[in-house]
């Protein structure tokens, strides 16, 4: 999709008691308003249909700087407004974008800043870790807190209440049966039926934000790297553009093409991975063996090529770590004619399986509707109408080379969702080959330009999740003083509260399976 | 159906006690076949034949998590050595505990400890979980597990492979008598 300059047309549609200041930056597009007209802005955004993406905040001297993303066609703006220490409150977004409500509550309980008129405003990141009415990302917080003995279980929490005859609840969590990652999730049902779900996450917070101000570079991208480890090379990615971004370098086009295969091949690994999975939740172990073996073979030959098996710090600030030689190519180039050749043996008898038919077609619905208002993302999104792919849409090098095919799927449920991944797979299988076919000669690292004190840069590029982004501010002498990354995770979770209702309970792994957010990427 | 079956003849047994693309890991192809059973042999003589295992994630980034999933797959398939995950604190022996251990996690990390039964063995699995790794202690963070609960072995990497975790495992047996 072009741009289409939406921009000039919103600017000049905007009612005249919003003072939009424009400021020139090299990269994104940047418009401060009035923090009272925080709000109204939204308002009217969601009137243009502009997609909201992101939201932060940043404490700068005595002055808190919030800002929010929005997208439209492919086109990112950044909205920011500006409030003092004294008094940090400004109208809350959450009213008009449900996308806004839980990054609003991450910001409340981080850095004490008070969204007015907010539909939820209990804390969300903040358990008992540190008290209410101190701010972890304020920068009189002390990294290592004050912490004082045990943290205790957060107990009062106010969940969601349900009453009435047969109705019962179920808490489940943070530690669960599986091998996966701690999160609480309460029930209420009646009969097999869930009537309710309400997540509580922020288990696994273990201050990346805070931990990130003060490093280099090169430690910040160690430390993206790890933000969600399935992700790996997309927040790498993301967090070094922002970086390269600031500090204005350029990355030879050899190192793009390799970021493009190392993220491709991270896509397929884990959608590989998912499908398996999506399959072993309703108990068809045939495609979870076959889907196993496949990733394990996929994950040595990236141990063979890259020297890790989940290609972490493979992206470095200003490039690559590991050039790929010929031999490499050739080995990347047989792995998918052979695992082409094994995914239609597969996925034909997956298809012809009517026990699975049975399980995953209507399950775990999400409507085009509600997707679009959490601004869904990814292959959950795609599952469900959301035509959206940065590397179609806002192309970035190497994507800006070839033609991305975007799957999409309308039917919502966890069928779609398990289809939308195979034709990805196919899609991450073409790409592959095709920036092997374009590897041109040369450098795999631009050296690296300290950037000037105050720099910021926004990356933004399509994780196997969807979109990330990843916001960076440098300090003076190449310290970090800001690093937010937006894990796509954050706005597909609160899809799931609303794609379990009227399933049953047994059915809820492979309804969480199949949206598979990030509990680590969203906690920070 | 036919087709399922067809595709799991074809397939065959692809559990490594012969080179399959084993060059990835480490060059020597027996080396899997050994250390189970070598851990089978201790597990059979310590535990009348099997371990149970409650992974708990204390706080991780996940990538540690993909890597124990790992053994589980065909390839490792770490069950017909004798070891296996269970869902529950008390059916287990050993914890294999990841992450740095959150603070929001540190009560129910606790908790799970106290719910595993006697005698009762801790494993730090990946960097973060040994030593803190890329987080360390902070005000959301009590960094190594040992900060927490006693621990009986580590295995660092980040993430372990899949054969250093068995390894790991296997060590573990050795500090045990």
């Amino acid at each position: 999709m072009s741009s289409s300059n939406w921009t000039t047309d919103f600017l000049s549609q905007l009612s005249t008691d919003i003072t939009v200041i424009q400021i020139d930056t090299a990269s994104t597009t940047l418009w401060q308003i009035e923090s009272h007209a925080w709000q109204r802005f939204a308002e009217q955004a969601v009137q243009q249909n502009l997609r909201w993406a992101a939201g932060w905040a940043e404490q700068v001297d005595s002055q808190f700087f919030i800002n929010t993303c929005f997208e439209k066609h492919g086109e990112y703006v950044l909205l920011r407004t500006i409030v003092d220490d004294s008094s940090p409150e400004l109208p809350s977004q959450a009213t008009v974008y449900p996308a806004a409500n839980r990054s609003e509550r991450h910001t409340q309980d981080l850095f004490g800043i008070k969204f007015v008129g907010h539909p939820d405003n209990r804390r969300w990141t903040r358990h008992q870790a540190w008290i209410e009415n101190s701010y972890p990302l304020r920068k009189d917080f002390p990294v290592q807190g004050r912490p004082v003995g045990i943290t205790p279980p957060d107990i009062n929490y106010p969940f969601i209440k349900a009453h009435g005859a047969g109705v019962y609840e179920i808490p489940v969590g943070p530690v669960h049966a599986g091998i996966i990652e701690p999160g609480h999730f309460r029930f209420q049902a009646v009969g097999e039926l869930i009537l309710n779900l309400e997540e509580r996450l922020g288990y696994t917070h273990k201050g990346i934000e805070k931990i990130a101000e003060g490093r280099e570079p090169e430690s910040l991208a160690k430390l993206a790297g790890r933000v969600s480890g399935d992700t790996a090379v997309g927040h790498c990615w993301a967090a070094c553009m922002a970086m390269e971004q600031a500090a204005g370098v350029l990355i030879p086009p050899r190192a793009a093409l390799i970021r493009g295969i190392l993220a491709e091949r991270e896509r397929i690994a884990n959608h590989m991975g998912d499908i398996g999975a999506i399959c072993n939740d309703v108990a068809f172990v045939f495609a979870q063996m076959q889907f196993t073996r496949l990733r394990e073979l996929w994950l040595r030959t990236n141990a063979t090529v890259f020297g890790h098996r989940l290609l972490m710090d493979q992206i470095v600030p200003g490039g690559v770590a590991c050039d790929l030689s010929n031999e490499s190519c050739a080995l990347i180039m047989k792995d998918i004619v052979e695992l082409r050749t094994e995914l239609a043996e597969v996925i034909l008898a997956l298809d012809l399986n009517s026990s699975l038919e049975d399980r995953l077609y209507t399950a775990g619905f999400l409507s085009e509707e509600i997707a679009a208002a959490f601004g869904t993302l990814g292959y959950v999104g795609r599952a469900s109408g959301q035509d959206k792919d940065v590397r179609r849409d806002a192309p970035y090098a190497p994507y800006d080379q070839v033609t991305v095919k975007v799957a999409l799927e309308t039917q919502g449920d966890i069928a779609s969702r398990f289809w939308i991944r195979y034709k990805e797979i196919r899609t991450a299988l073409y790409l592959i080959e095709k920036f092997i076919d374009q590897l041109v000669a040369g450098d795999i690292r631009s050296d690296w330009q300290i950037p000037l004190a105050g720099s910021e840069g926004l990356g933004i590029v399509e994780g196997w999740r969807g979109e990330i982004i990843s916001h960076i501010r440098f300090d003076a002498d190449n310290k970090i003083a800001r690093f937010y990354p937006r894990d796509p995770s954050q706005l597909n979770w609160p899809a799931l509260e609303k794609l379990v209702l009227n399933n049953i309970v047994p059915d809820f792994p492979v309804c969480n399976k199949s949206l598979n957010g990030s509990y680590s990427g969203n906690d920070l | 159906m036919l087709r399922i079956f067809k595709k799991i003849l074809t397939t065959g047994v692809v559990t490594e006690r012969f080179s399959l693309r084993s060059h990835a890991e480490h060059g020597n192809e027996d080396e899997l076949e050994q250390l189970g059973i070598q851990i089978k042999r201790h597990i059979d003589k310590q535990f009348s034949g099997s371990i149970a295992i409650r992974a708990v994630d204390a706080g991780s980034c996940n990538g540690c998590e993909l890597e124990i999933h790992a053994l589980n797959n065909p390839f490792y398939d770490i069950e017909r050595f004798g070891i296996h995950f269970v869902a529950s604190p008390r059916h287990a022996d050993v914890l294999l505990v990841t992450g740095p251990v959150s603070r929001h996690m540190q009560t129910a990390l606790l908790r799970t400890y106290e719910a595993t039964p006697n005698p009762k063995w801790v494993v730090a699995v990946g960097d973060c979980a040994a030593c803190g790794g890329e987080f360390g202690v902070s005000y959301a963070s009590c960094g190594a597990v040992s900060n927490v609960i006693p621990v009986d072995a580590v295995i660092p990497g980040c993430p372990p492979t899949p054969l250093m975790l068995m390894r790991g495992l296997l060590g573990l047996m050795g500090v045990k008598k």
